[in-house]
């Protein structure tokens, strides 16, 4: 028979501990079929952070080092620097990349540390059972924001690709969405090119991915999907932010 | 042998770190540490290392953590405050057994304290300082060649037993000059099987970590991180005694204090007064066997530190409390002078200490 | 000899620690052990500046020098500070062009030597520091000008070669003022 369907070699064979409905697994497979197609899986080294994806470093079969809460970025800076052969991509969420690590990752990119980062936005802070984000939306009802998210007291929502597209060490910036299958494919397309501008020298380049916490938003799987359609895309409009090598191409 | 230059102490470090195979260093300014990192700024571009100034300590420790889990010589310096930022990194350092040099030339504290020379951050070096059941190995040079010496004395225990090694020197030390010869020492003595160099499809992937969720495996890890730490107590605990054979008084001291109780012992003998030094140069392993063979013939401890009184309980531990130990001290800044140690010394001669 | 402490003492800026510098760099050629320690921190953007050097046939201990055998004084405060830590028979080196007062201390052996109107009118005006080390090596029995040559080479950087003949002019005026 022949096989249609088959588990990306970079990924181990240890079972996702991620909620149903949760899009982590999603974007864990999309990262291991670009490591397969780019064929980079035995120079690869991955970052992981804090949040519910601390453990990434289980499933990506390919060497790993676990950061502390923020300190991806960093911590990839040092091992890029180390072995600048080594293709090595951070995995954060909102609550690490864009509150305790801000300061890292827009120092990453003013670097323009030939780093891939991929970046978990669901709005929510899930592996602590769901507080208040540095995404959570205006009047989004959080454990930490049970009125919703008043915007006079705990102020708006961080736009880390509209942020970062200020900094001109950053060369790639693209926010995609897994709400879908056509959104699917279209995030995966923009993972592959963050990987290669890495090998291709290219430097600090950023995919922000709109996703799902079913768990924590307190809401079906599917409903999830559509919240981040009819909500969160809104808010936070998918588009490549920044390009700098497509701006050089089409002077 | 090479030929003698005058050095300040942060040079030296610098100078030593790179001749021990370090090329990485991440730092931020501070003082009264900056040249070390002004000194790498100059050299590792001219041997292809990185010097990079972070945004932060806490940025900088963690970059440390990339290339010590990468298997290469790392380093990072700081002085008190910084080095109270940087502790996080320690803490995971520790906890994913990583070696690391971490250099604080101390300067007075708490808080933004002062930028004079200092030995109160004693008790977080040589108690973890951080987090979680760990520790650092802690090395206190008392001059300028021994800064050398000492950082890369630092890089060989850091690699052997898989630990942070920190280097706990003070604002004098960091700024002084004096002769040092810095020699060209091997970085590769070691396998690091654990390291993270790609799989290059070869092996099974390598995982740098220091969560474990199940209590129990914590629970080993941490018991197996201690006998390696019980093994570093027996194996590399270094001091130095003066004059300590014949000694009724003992002094302690270590770093800078060290070299104005010496002066002060001097004084002493030339009145007639038996009293010796013993200086620690490992702060943690602390020296407790010599600590204690002194007390069978002390019969009383003098330490000398510059803070409110932060080694003393580590004396008096290694001593049982069978003697009484004295506190000389100056604080916030300030360094004792060997007139206000002799004091000191005579008083308790005397048996009118308090 | 068995321990020379050796005290400068001025403003930020007036080369202290780099004629401090000098004299312990002598001391290392001749074989000495040898400490520089400076004051340290905002000192050097123009406040009080002092460098304590030791030249020692012995282990040094402390390199905070206290009590000095010899003190240079660049500036009116510094003498204020330091006048009385002198041990006795000692020297003090005073520049007689920034200090008015004369030193009150009976037991010591005194140079008053016009290093900054001296400086001035060479067109160094940077230089008075090494001209009273010129005048305090020829009056201090236990150093010398036999090395200059080699000390200079070591501490001037080499971006500033340009500046190791006017250093050696400033140390020789010093040291044949009378």
């Amino acid at each position: 028979m022949a096989v249609v369907f088959d588990k990306p070699k970079a990924l181990t064979d240890a079972p996702f501990h991620y909620c149903p409905g949760c899009t982590h697994g999603i974007v864990h497979r999309l990262i291991a079929e670009v490591i397969d197609e780019l064929g980079i899986q035995g120079d690869t080294i991955a970052v992981a952070s804090v949040g519910c994806s601390v453990m990434a470093y289980d499933y990506f079969d390919v060497d790993c080092v676990q950061a502390a809460h923020g300190r991806a970025p960093a911590v990839a800076t040092g091992v890029k620097r180390s072995d600048p052969t080594k293709i090595v991509f951070t995995y954060q969420g909102d609550g690490d990349l864009a509150a305790i690590g801000t300061a890292e990752t827009v120092h990453s990119a003013a670097r323009r540390e030939n780093i891939t980062v991929i970046f978990i936005n669901n709005a929510i802070y899930g592996m602590t059972g769901g507080q208040m984000a540095p995404t959570t939306l205006p009047g989004q009802v959080t454990q930490t924001s049970p009125y919703g998210r008043d915007v006079n007291t705990v102020g708006y929502p961080i736009k880390v690709c509209e942020l970062l597209s200020g900094v001109d060490g950053a060369a790639y910036l693209e926010r995609v969405s897994v709400h879908d299958v056509a959104h699917v494919k279209k995030a995966k397309a923009a993972i592959k090119k963050a990987f290669q501008n890495q090998i291709d020298g290219k430097g600090f380049s950023l995919v922000e991915i709109l996703s799902t916490c079913p768990t924590n938003w307190g809401v079906s799987p599917q409903k999830a999907l559509q919240w981040v359609e009819s909500d969160m895309i809104p808010y936070y409009p998918l588009g490549v932010y920044k390009d700098i090598y497509a701006e050089e191409e089409s002077k | 042998m090479g030929e003698k230059v005058l050095m300040k102490g942060n040079e030296a470090i610098a100078e030593a770190a790179i001749k021990a195979g370090c090329h990485h260093y991440f730092g931020y300014p501070i003082t009264p540490q900056t040249e070390i990192a002004a000194y790498m700024s100059k050299r590792m571009p001219k041997i292809g290392g990185t010097f990079l100034q972070a945004e932060s300590e806490v940025a900088a420790i963690n970059m440390v953590i990339g290339v010590s889990s990468t298997g290469k010589r790392v380093m990072t310096s700081s002085s008190s405050p910084g080095v109270s930022l940087k502790s996080e990194g320690i803490s995971y350092l520790a906890g994913c057994d990583l070696p690391a040099l971490v250099v604080n030339v101390q300067r007075g504290g708490p808080g933004l304290g002062g930028i004079q020379p200092s030995q109160s951050d004693y008790f977080q070096a040589t108690k973890g300082g951080s987090h979680g059941d760990y520790h650092n190995i802690v090395l206190a040079p008392a001059s300028v060649q021994e800064m050398a010496t000492l950082t890369q004395k630092g890089f060989e225990l850091a690699d052997k037993y898989r630990m942070v090694s920190m280097i706990l020197a003070d604002g004098t030390l960091g700024q002084m000059m004096e002769p040092v010869e810095i020699e060209e020492v091997s970085d590769n003595q070691i396998e690091k099987p654990w390291a993270l160099t790609g799989t290059g499809m070869k092996r099974e992937h390598n995982i740098v970590n220091s969560l474990y969720l199940k209590p129990d495996l914590l629970e080993k890890k941490n018991i197996e991180r201690f006998e390696k730490y019980k093994l570093v107590e027996e194996n590399e605990v270094m001091y130095e005694e003066y004059m300590l054979d014949d000694a009724d008084i003992c002094v302690v001291a270590f770093g800078i204090s060290s070299r104005v109780a010496r002066n002060a012992v001097n004084m002493a003998r030339a009145q007639g007064i038996k009293v010796g030094l013993l200086r620690p140069i490992t702060l943690w392993p602390f020296p407790k066997k010599p600590l204690f063979e002194a007390s069978k013939h002390c019969k009383a401890f003098i330490s000398v530190e510059m803070n409110m009184g932060q080694m003393i309980q580590d004396i008096e531990l290694a001593i049982r409390c069978s003697r009484p130990v004295y506190l000389c001290n100056r604080t916030g800044g300030m360094i004792p002078s060997p007139d206000e140690v002799l004091q000191k010394i005579v008083e308790v001669n005397n048996g009118g200490a308090k | 000899m068995s321990t020379l402490n050796i005290l400068y003492a001025g403003f930020g800026g007036q080369g202290i620690l780099f004629s401090g510098k000098f004299v312990a760099y002598d001391g290392l050629i001749a074989g000495k052990q040898v400490s520089w320690l400076p004051s340290y921190g905002p000192e050097m953007r123009g406040g009080t500046a002092n460098c304590s050097v030791i030249i020692s046939d012995d282990p040094i201990g402390s390199p905070i020098v206290e009590k000095p055998d010899v003190l240079v004084a660049m500036n009116l405060p510094s003498l204020d500070k330091y006048e009385n830590e002198v041990v006795p028979g000692g020297k003090i080196f005073v520049d007689s062009s920034l200090i008015e007062r004369k030193v009150e201390r009976t037991d010591v052996d005194v140079f008053y030597i016009p290093a900054t109107k001296i400086a001035n009118e060479k067109k160094i005006p940077t230089l008075a520091n090494m001209i009273i080390t010129g005048k305090m090596i020829k009056e201090v029995s236990e150093l010398s000008l036999d090395n200059m040559d080699t000390v200079l080479s070591k501490i001037v950087s080499a971006r500033h070669k340009d500046l190791l003949e006017v250093n050696k002019d400033a140390v020789r005026t010093g040291y044949d003022y009378e």
